[in-house]
């Protein structure tokens, strides 16, 4: 082993370096990027401004017109029933996954295996022809009516999405549940809270905030999903602009319609979800601390 | 006169492995009660039977009288209700390792969540009796910080106070300063000490021998889920009679 030997390459007074000014160094990567974004910035431009395919102003004169708008307000009829309902069917699911009854946990993990394997499409289909399973809906002494009375087009696509919803949200609850320290649990068994309350108070808001981002995917990619609904002749906003499309052979600037209308949804269900985030991140999020006068010991709040 | 609360032969499996085989232990009104013992003696899970968090597989717990986490039928057991479970739960307060302060709340609200859910007080006077309880225990600056804006030393006040509020007829504290830096242990000590000279009825697993032999009543040394040896903390820490507290004692001593 031999010792090697450090060289300095000047040498340095410390009291000299220590009042040195401290400085940002150079950075040339920085450049190079601010270049690199500017160069993006104007091809993207130049691709939808420049590029006179896009026929915007074929665009502007559908955006609001009103077979788009009748269509767009179906799409989201549909996403907010659908999402409502498919919600509900998730918690429900979640709490009968989780229970100590080996019934519901059983049926519970059934749902979530089939309709998982099930591609959205064929479930909607299922629903909307479940006349051609079950000819007649029936409850002894209270009702009996055809099947194909109750199920129109709406309610078919409702059914069909929150089930499919619900098998996926029920997932996302239950690991919102496993996701909580154990110590949680059992501060509120200490505490005597009842089941409720612990959900109510204490572990509800804990499992909203791990949640939110992965139910906003779910929600988002609802909005989209409503337009498998078209096999079943149910017209939302992307059925709608196939349909003007496929008359007036605008391809383009038809879809360029729908795809700002999903890009507006989706931005303001991006906007529910920061503000959920932002209530719930409670006591999670670094805020201003007051300081207080008078504080009785040193102790340095982080 | 009849013990607060006594533990008859309490056995508890955790699969093929006894955590609590067979033990039996008297605790009276008023005083202090240390468990101590290596890691994995059964101290705290012997801490988290008596509250319930684990049900036990054998013998008996009793609170003046009352056995706990059971009703008796002709000739034999059966589990209560996890609602009168939690009922009986509420007698005794509980101090976590780690805390477990609800993130969400402010340190006030976690104090007063308790008694406005569970004891039904009106939420201005929970409030302040939370408040009071929190400046009890040196904390009257930092009522409305949430439980990440606190040290270690003071979540652990904060949680005292929180089990001080439901009025409990026992604290049990499982290792209320492990998770601690050194710094930050005295001063949870220091309210713990404060508790035992109001004459509050303690049960704590710890490390500290020093605070049990400056505190306790009585020490009660556990080892393979057996209690080994117990008696009052002089003659524990300095003059054990056998030989496995003698070999532990020197071993954390040196």
């Amino acid at each position: 082993m031999t010792t090697r030997e450090y060289t300095m390459a000047e040498t340095v007074t410390p009291a000299t370096v220590a009042a040195l000014p401290i400085r940002p160094q150079a950075r040339p990567g920085r450049w190079v990027s601010y270049a690199f974004g500017a160069l993006l910035a104007f091809l993207l431009v130049r691709l939808l401004v420049g590029n006179e395919n896009w026929q915007w102003p074929v665009v502007w004169s559908w955006l609001f017109s009103e077979r788009v708008m009748t269509g767009l307000l179906n799409t989201i009829v549909i996403t907010l029933v659908a999402t409502a309902l498919g919600l509900v069917i998730g918690l429900v699911v979640a709490v009968c996954r989780l229970s100590d009854l080996v019934v519901l946990r059983t049926v519970a993990a059934a749902y979530i295996w089939v309709i998982r394997a099930t591609p959205g499409l064929v479930l909607i289909l299922f629903v909307y022809f479940f006349a051609a399973l079950v000819p007649r809906l029936s409850v002894p002494l209270l009702f009996d009516v055809p099947t194909n009375e109750v199920i129109s087009q709406f309610w078919a696509a409702v059914v069909g999405l929150s089930v499919y919803l619900g098998a996926y949200s029920a997932e996302i609850f239950r690991g919102g549940v496993l996701a909580l320290p154990r110590g949680q649990f059992e501060a509120c068994h200490s505490l005597g809270l009842s089941t409720w309350c612990t959900y109510r108070k204490v572990l509800g808001p804990q499992i909203v905030r791990v949640i939110t981002p992965s139910l906003a995917n779910e929600i988002v990619t609802m909005f989209k999903n409503t337009s498998l609904v078209s096999v079943i002749g149910y017209v939302e906003l992307l059925t709608t602009v196939q349909l003007i499309y496929s008359q007036n052979f605008q391809t383009i600037p038809l879809l360029m319609v729908a795809v700002l209308w999903y890009l507006v949804l989706t931005s303001l269900a991006m906007l529910g979800q920061s503000r959920l985030e932002k209530r719930f991140g409670r006591g999670f999020d670094r805020r201003v601390i007051r300081v207080t006068a008078g504080s009785d010991d040193g102790k340095a709040n982080r | 006169m009849t013990a607060l609360l006594e533990l008859i032969d309490v056995r508890k499996l955790f699969g093929d492995f006894a955590a609590l085989d067979g033990v039996s232990l008297q605790i009276d009104a008023g005083t202090v009660t240390c468990l101590v013992g290596p890691s994995g003696s059964g101290k705290s899970t012997l801490l988290r039977t008596i509250n319930q968090l684990e049900p036990i597989d054998g013998g008996a717990i009793l609170l003046r009288g009352e056995m706990l986490g059971f009703a008796e039928r002709r000739g034999h057991r059966v589990r209560l209700s996890r609602r009168r479970t939690r009922a009986q739960a509420t007698h005794f307060g509980m101090v976590f390792q780690s805390f477990n302060l609800i993130p969400h709340l402010s340190a006030v609200e976690n104090v007063a969540l308790g008694p406005v859910e569970v004891l039904g007080a009106d939420r201005t006077t929970a409030r302040t009796q939370a408040r009071d309880l929190l400046a009890r225990v040196g904390l009257a600056d930092r009522v409305d910080h949430y439980p990440s804006e606190l040290s270690g030393g003071q979540q652990q006040r904060v949680a005292i106070a929180r089990a001080l509020a439901m009025r409990p007829t026992v604290l049990l504290f499982d290792e209320p300063t492990s998770a601690l830096d050194a710094e930050l242990v005295a001063e949870v000590l220091e309210v713990i000490r404060e508790l035992a000279g109001e004459g509050m009825t303690m049960v704590i697993v710890t490390h500290e021998l020093a605070f049990a032999r400056d505190v306790a009543d009585r020490v009660v040394m556990m080892d393979r889920g057996e209690i080994v040896e117990s008696g009052p903390p002089e003659q524990m820490l300095t003059a054990p009679t056998s030989e496995r507290a003698r070999r532990f004692f020197a071993s954390v001593h040196r």
